[in-house]
């Protein structure tokens, strides 16, 4: 299991377009993913998930992977948050 | 207007409610009420025909809002229309599907049941939500749910709606607006909403009448009767008298007359009677207006207000986004100029980012709150600079009150300028870039701030109210509002005077512009470029057409003496009356 905190960098945070694109890059992998935040846990594969957590510009959230592909996944995840959703 | 005042006092058969889209018309209601969602939460006996049926309801209605989705498209384009988009993701969100089914083949329950159930854990925590696009958020998908869970119960939409109806509804979703508008409604009346709902956004750029936010409009107007709505005033009628529905049906005509009339005004350029050329532009708010901007006879938009992409959009654009809509007006307006105008946030303008301020007018607004998220100003400021390719994009600042706020967003346009040279990106680096004049310590810096710019436009709305210290939303003080008064002639005087003698271009871009009145003295002061809604391009211009400068500039040598607002007005009424001239004011 992969667990680790990540910071919204980006201004907008994470509005309907970088839940599209957390979503589309997460159902390219085999391993579960969830999202962690505000005492809240969704599926990060689900866009109805990831569009009901606000999450806004410079907050936390907490990632979780598991499965056989879990570093991979945490990496390309984790680097399109760190990169602000190609938004900075 | 006073005739329209009589109306209302007079009677008692009105509702009064937010002017949502403009427009008149008398015709019969059609009440709409969304049956209310009855879900049998009973056990089902073939667990296999329950999956059939919820996957047969997801079809169908991936199947509706695709429907809705390309209608949306052809009707609004594509920006806006992306409301429906996102709803579509959601009927294809797989973790949503597979739980609704695990739960039906566990629990055996009805299908309707356990959506309601699954959707509704999504609903209440966005409706806990205090952040107001989170709410809006959950209506869409409170939309999506309804649509699934009627599919399911194979019920069909009831629009069985005559044409020219004026749609009467608690609420209207996004959904319901855009299709309603295929049978030719000429009219939405609600219950809820305000003026930035999705619903508001849809009737103004359909051009299609709505008051919102008219309580009890449901129970008052009776099914199938005739009802006027006013969408200019906000107000609709019901059981018209003889003496309204004539009122009105005056006044439609007279409307379709003006602009029929206006129409041979619109190639003609606006120049006085001596020869001095006075440019007229647009105001925009959302990209939709573009065709009214070119058919009315304005030189191009000399006002874009960005901030509104925000609260259509819900969320903030980024920059990708920001470069294909300004890049796209650029386009559609060219060979014409726009004025892009940085996000004006805070103030009444929009709460999205920080709700939390006591005093917002005075607050993080304008270029305090760019200032403050650099991040984001450069990214719109990169954004414009790359619709700028045609050169014939300008980019404007507001609510500047120091110099050092102008040196400081020159420093980092000019820091965005570099970065696109670096990556090769092409832009026009020649691009003009000015500050609005609003607030008073900027009025008086006039000719100190001349010097560090390329335009000043000033924005009227704002300047009046910052200068006479008065919340003209306050009822209680609104009266000392006035574009007439004295103090606010002279700081027009003082900053035109600046900016002439700096050889700076300035425009104005508050509504005193569309205000036939205020005309001469704009003229007269040697402003040579207005920036006004398009509908009120029509009449200026015919006004302009009609003055002369010289006798603007003696009007204005009058002025400078008087000491209140009401002789201003009486003396300009007189120079009107005087020169023949008719303020043509047909449409309020």
């Amino acid at each position: 299991m992969v667990r680790q905190t990540v910071r919204i960098v980006n201004k907008a945070g994470l509005h309907t377009r970088p839940a599209a694109m957390l979503v589309k890059i997460a159902s390219k992998f085999k391993s579960e993913f969830f999202i962690e935040k505000d005492g809240y846990s969704i599926n990060g594969k689900s866009i109805i998930g990831v569009m009901s957590i606000g999450a806004p510009y410079d907050s936390e959230i907490i990632l979780q992977f598991e499965g056989v592909d879990e570093e991979e996944m945490a990496e390309a995840i984790y680097t399109v948050i760190a990169r602000g959703f190609e938004e900075l | 207007m006073k005739e329209f005042e009589e109306i209302l006092k007079n009677s008692s058969n009105w509702i009064k409610g937010i002017p949502a889209s403009p427009g008149i018309f008398t015709g019969k209601a059609y009440i709409y009420t969304k049956e209310k969602l009855e879900i049998k939460h009973g056990e089902v006996n073939d667990v296999d025909e329950a999956i059939k049926s919820f996957k047969e309801a997801i079809q169908r209605s991936s199947y509706e809002l695709n429907k809705i989705f390309g209608l949306a498209r052809e009707k609004m384009g594509d920006q806006r229309a992306s409301i429906f988009e996102a709803q579509l993701m959601i009927l294809e969100d797989p973790q949503l599907i597979n739980s609704i089914e695990q739960r039906i083949i566990s629990e055996r329950r009805e299908p309707e049941f356990i959506v309601y159930e699954v959707f509704n854990k999504y609903l209440n925590v966005l409706y806990a939500s205090t952040e107001p696009y989170m709410k809006e958020r959950a209506l869409d998908i409170d939309d999506i749910m309804q649509r699934l869970i009627r599919n399911l119960q194979k019920k069909r939409w009831v629009s069985r709606i005559q044409n020219d109806a004026i749609v009467v509804s608690k609420t209207l979703t996004p959904a319901d607006t855009i299709l309603f508008s295929r049978n030719n409604v000429k009219g939405y009346i609600t219950e809820h909403g305000g003026l930035t709902s999705h619903a508001a956004i849809i009737a103004r750029s359909l051009d299609i009448p709505a008051v919102l936010g008219a309580i009890n409009s449901t129970s008052l107007i009776e099914d199938g009767s005739t009802i006027i709505i006013d969408g200019f005033h906000g107000y609709c009628f019901f059981n018209p008298s003889e003496s309204q529905l004539k009122y009105f049906k005056t006044k439609q005509e007279k409307i379709r007359l003006t602009q029929k009339k206006m129409e041979g005004i619109n190639s003609l350029p606006a120049v006085t009677t001596d020869g001095k050329e006075i440019k007229l532009f647009s105001n925009v708010d959302i990209s939709g207006e573009i065709e009214n901007v070119t058919s009315c006879g304005s030189e191009g938009i000399g006002l874009y207000r960005t901030e509104q992409l925000i609260e259509e959009l819900g969320e903030f654009p980024d920059e990708e986004v920001q470069e294909r809509i300004y890049s796209d007006l650029a386009a559609k307006i060219y060979p014409l100029n726009i004025t892009i105008r940085a996000f004006d946030l805070g103030g009444d303008k929009t709460r999205l980012f920080h709700p939390h301020e006591a005093n917002p007018f005075l607050g993080l607004r304008g270029v305090r709150f760019l200032l403050e998220n650099e991040e984001l100003f450069r990214m719109q400021i990169r954004a414009v600079l790359k619709a700028s390719v045609n050169k014939n994009v300008k980019f404007m600042i507001p609510m500047i009150s120091t110099i050092s706020e102008v040196k400081k967003c020159n420093l980092i346009i000019k820091e965005c300028m570099a970065e696109l040279d670096s990556k090769g990106i092409n832009y026009d680096s020649s691009i003009q870039t000015g500050i609005m004049i609003e607030v008073p310590a900027a009025a008086v810096m006039a000719s100190s701030l001349a010097k560090e710019t390329d335009f000043f436009s000033i924005g009227t709305n704002d300047l009046i109210q910052y200068l006479m210290a008065v919340d003209r939303g306050n009822d209680t003080v609104a009266l000392l509002y006035q574009e007439f008064n004295p103090a606010v002639l002279m700081t027009l005087k003082f900053i035109s005077e600046a900016a002439i003698s700096n050889k700076l271009p300035f425009s104005i871009c508050g509504e005193m512009a569309a205000d036939p009145m205020a005309v001469p003295v704009l003229i007269g002061l040697g402003f040579e470029s207005l920036s006004l809604s398009p509908s009120g391009i029509p009449v200026v211009k015919q006004i302009v057409r009609s003055l002369s400068y010289s006798k603007c500039v003696k009007l204005i040598k009058k002025l400078e003496k008087l000491e209140s607002e009401k002789e201003i007005l009486d003396t300009i009424e007189q120079f009107f009356i005087t020169h023949k001239i008719s303020r043509n004011n047909l449409i309020f």
